[in-house]
């Protein structure tokens, strides 16, 4: 007999869910996770009482609030009226189908790809599902984590599986050693500048090589949180000692003997050797610098000491005429540098930048410093033990001292959808995920870069290389 | 839930010849609040229809010369934020179809769960339907689910590839809901062993 064909560890884990295989049909896929929160779950809720059916396992499925809430006064009922009906609607639903909800004031309430992985919840080897296309943050644990849409959510509410079809398999790998002030939202934006902001569409992407092998947790967690900007479905990382050190005590993880026999079971939860993917791309570490975007998608990035393209030096031309619309949005020319230009906003959040890790590479930053006098700043803890953990390690102070604004999680001005929004025309260095026009608020304008080089504009108000400063 | 059955479309189209149209164009975030999947059309490219004080913009969408069932726009098309109030927005407008030359994934996915077609075609059949509308904005687009085909009214036309389960779905309004629900016991079985 011959020896099993070498699978990569996205085939282990999506073999190991399918529950059906049709020919013509998309697999019938099991889901161990699912995560609502509520913006893209109400639809769902509705579809199941028109059906008349209830949920398929609650044990399953974990609710948070967090799209829409206030980062202010969050104990005070949302004075936003559209806002405050989603969540009564989410308390309301959960109530009914008897789902465990993280509601506004309760510890563990937070941004719902940050408080999975630290509540224990988000394991290697599962498979992982939210109305959220950021849901792909997960895969740093060595799982299968994507987003998905409404009608989803109610397939997985009322039958605990969905229908998908497999993507196809991308590697990324990156060796070497990072420069100075180089983290990694740098590694990804980079990426994405690379290879564009479709450049992953229709695969799975696992990330690989030694930089990434010693990158923390959270730090992967950043790198697999935008997998989704370049397109592709999700990415994911496989396990190692730093994963299940992570792991390891968490609140709902498996305790004790449980956990240690799972461990070895994690360890097999690699790529075989002779694997094939469709796709490989390689990186070098050393040729990452600190990134930041100058246009209106993710894929818009370049070297903070680099210029802006110009239509010439752009190859596509879909790209060129992105570039004139975007940089149009942007009030930005093309050919001269970012470097120095003022700005008016800087938000340190999002489910790819609001972790304790990033919370602290500012606060190091920022330590005795003042911001500008004509910038705001906003630091949103991605949860309630984020929040928690920053006060206990004093960072709060160093905020305070420093005129930033430390408020309550939630994801505030990542998306616009709250009270918290940049407003038109200002320009806003964000730790967030996307550039689109009107992401952070109508007219609103953003760069996208890492927590230093977010730390560096709040201080001295302008676009700067961390380099200078470290 | 039973929805229409679509099997056959011929209507005039309206152009958006721009290219990484992402869901937060198609639907602003702010809108997202609703509890229901109706009402959203009237959203429906808000920023890009309406400024903020709501006065119209010079948008296709506000130009009579162009109107249908058929929306087609430029390459990656709903690429962005999963929200699949983008795809109930479409719906909710009117459109059925949206041609373009690529469909970021996860709306694609969203599109045909709630009735509205994506349609790929080449680039250069593309740049085809954008002359021919330019030429004749109320010129007909015949899209044909069963045979898999779009084709204008000069006689030009492609064929479009839709996966065998999605054509019997659309062609038979059921979704994959009640495709799901019929596997239920085998699910309940493989929770069990799983678990």
């Amino acid at each position: 007999m011959m020896a099993n064909k070498p699978k990569t560890l996205f085939d282990k884990i999506w073999d190991k869910h399918v529950v059906k295989s049709q020919v013509g049909y998309p697999d019938v896929i099991f889901i161990d996770r699912h995560f609502i929160h509520e913006v893209t779950s109400p639809q769902a809720f509705d579809g199941l009482r028109k059906r008349g059916i209830q949920v398929f396992n609650r044990q399953r499925t974990t609710a948070t609030a967090d799209h829409n809430v206030p980062t202010k006064d969050q104990h005070l009922p949302i004075k936003e009226a559209l806002s405050r009906h989603q969540v009564e609607t989410l308390r309301k639903n959960c109530q009914e189908f008897g789902l465990e909800l993280y509601d506004l004031g309760h510890p563990f309430q937070g941004i719902v790809h940050i408080i999975g992985p630290e509540l224990g919840l988000t394991l290697p080897g599962m498979t992982i599902v939210c109305g959220d296309s950021h849901t792909s943050t997960h895969g740093a644990f060595g799982n299968i984590a994507f987003g998905i849409g409404t009608s989803e959510v109610e397939q997985v509410l009322a039958t605990q599986c969905i229908l998908q079809y497999k993507p196809k398999r991308m590697k990324i790998e990156i060796n070497g050693k990072l420069g100075k002030g180089v983290v990694s939202k740098d590694i990804i934006l980079y990426i994405i500048s690379k290879i564009s902001a479709s450049g992953a569409t229709g695969y799975f992407v696992e990330y690989a090589g030694d930089t990434i092998r010693n990158l923390s947790m959270e730090a992967r967690m950043t790198i697999c949180n935008m997998s989704i900007e370049m397109g592709a479905r999700g990415g994911l990382i496989a396990p190692d000692e730093t994963t299940f050190a992570y792991i390891k005590g968490r609140k709902f993880a498996p305790q004790g003997a449980d956990f240690e026999r799972l461990v070895e079971e994690w360890k097999a939860l690699k790529t075989d050797e002779d694997a094939e993917f469709d796709r490989v791309l390689t990186f070098q570490a050393e040729d990452i610098a600190p990134m930041i975007t100058y246009g209106t998608n993710p894929g818009m990035g370049i070297k903070i000491t680099d210029r802006i393209p110009t239509q010439a030096e752009l190859q596509d031309i879909s790209e060129q005429n992105s570039l004139t619309k975007s940089l149009a949005y942007m009030g930005l020319e093309a050919g001269l540098p970012l470097l120095g230009k003022a700005i008016d906003y800087v938000f340190i959040g999002s489910c790819t930048n609001a972790r304790i890790e990033d919370l602290r590479l500012v606060a190091d930053f920022v330590k005795g410093k003042q911001k500008a006098e004509n910038v705001e700043v906003w630091v949103i803890p991605g949860s309630k033990q984020v929040e928690k953990q920053a006060i206990a390690e004093g960072l709060d102070k160093i905020f305070a001292e420093a005129g930033f604004e430390l408020r309550s999680p939630g994801c505030s001005a990542c998306l616009g959808m709250n009270e918290d929004k940049v407003p038109a025309g200002k320009y806003c260095v964000s730790t967030s995920n996307r550039n689109f026009e009107g992401r952070q608020g109508p007219q609103s304008r953003t760069f996208l870069a890492s927590p230093l080089t977010a730390a560096v504009a709040a201080i001295t108000g302008k676009v700067g290389d961390v380099r200078e400063f470290i | 839930m039973a929805k229409d059955k679509f099997v056959i479309l011929k209507s005039s189209a309206v152009p958006l010849p721009i290219e990484n149209v992402d869901t937060d164009q198609i639907i602003p975030a702010r809108f997202l609040k609703a509890t229901t999947r109706e009402g959203f059309g009237e959203n429906l490219f808000r920023d890009w229809r309406y400024t903020p004080d709501n006065q119209p913009k010079d948008f296709v969408l506000n130009n009579s010369t162009y109107s249908g069932k058929i929306l087609v726009a430029g390459k990656n098309f709903g690429c962005g934020s999963s929200r699949e109030h983008a795809a109930w927005a479409l719906h909710d407008f009117g459109f059925k179809v949206v041609v373009s030359s690529f469909f970021a994934d996860i709306f694609k996915g969203n599109a045909l769960n709630n009735s509205v077609l994506p349609v790929v075609v080449s680039e250069s059949f593309l740049q085809t339907i954008f002359t021919e509308i330019e030429k004749n904005p109320q010129t007909e687009i015949t899209v044909d689910i069963e045979n898999q085909t779009i084709s204008l009214a000069n006689g030009q036309s492609e064929t479009f590839e839709i996966n065998a389960y999605k054509k019997t779905c659309l062609m038979n309004g059921y979704d994959d809901i009640d495709y799901l629900l019929s596997l239920n016991e085998e699910i309940r079985a493989f929770d069990l062993v799983n678990s």
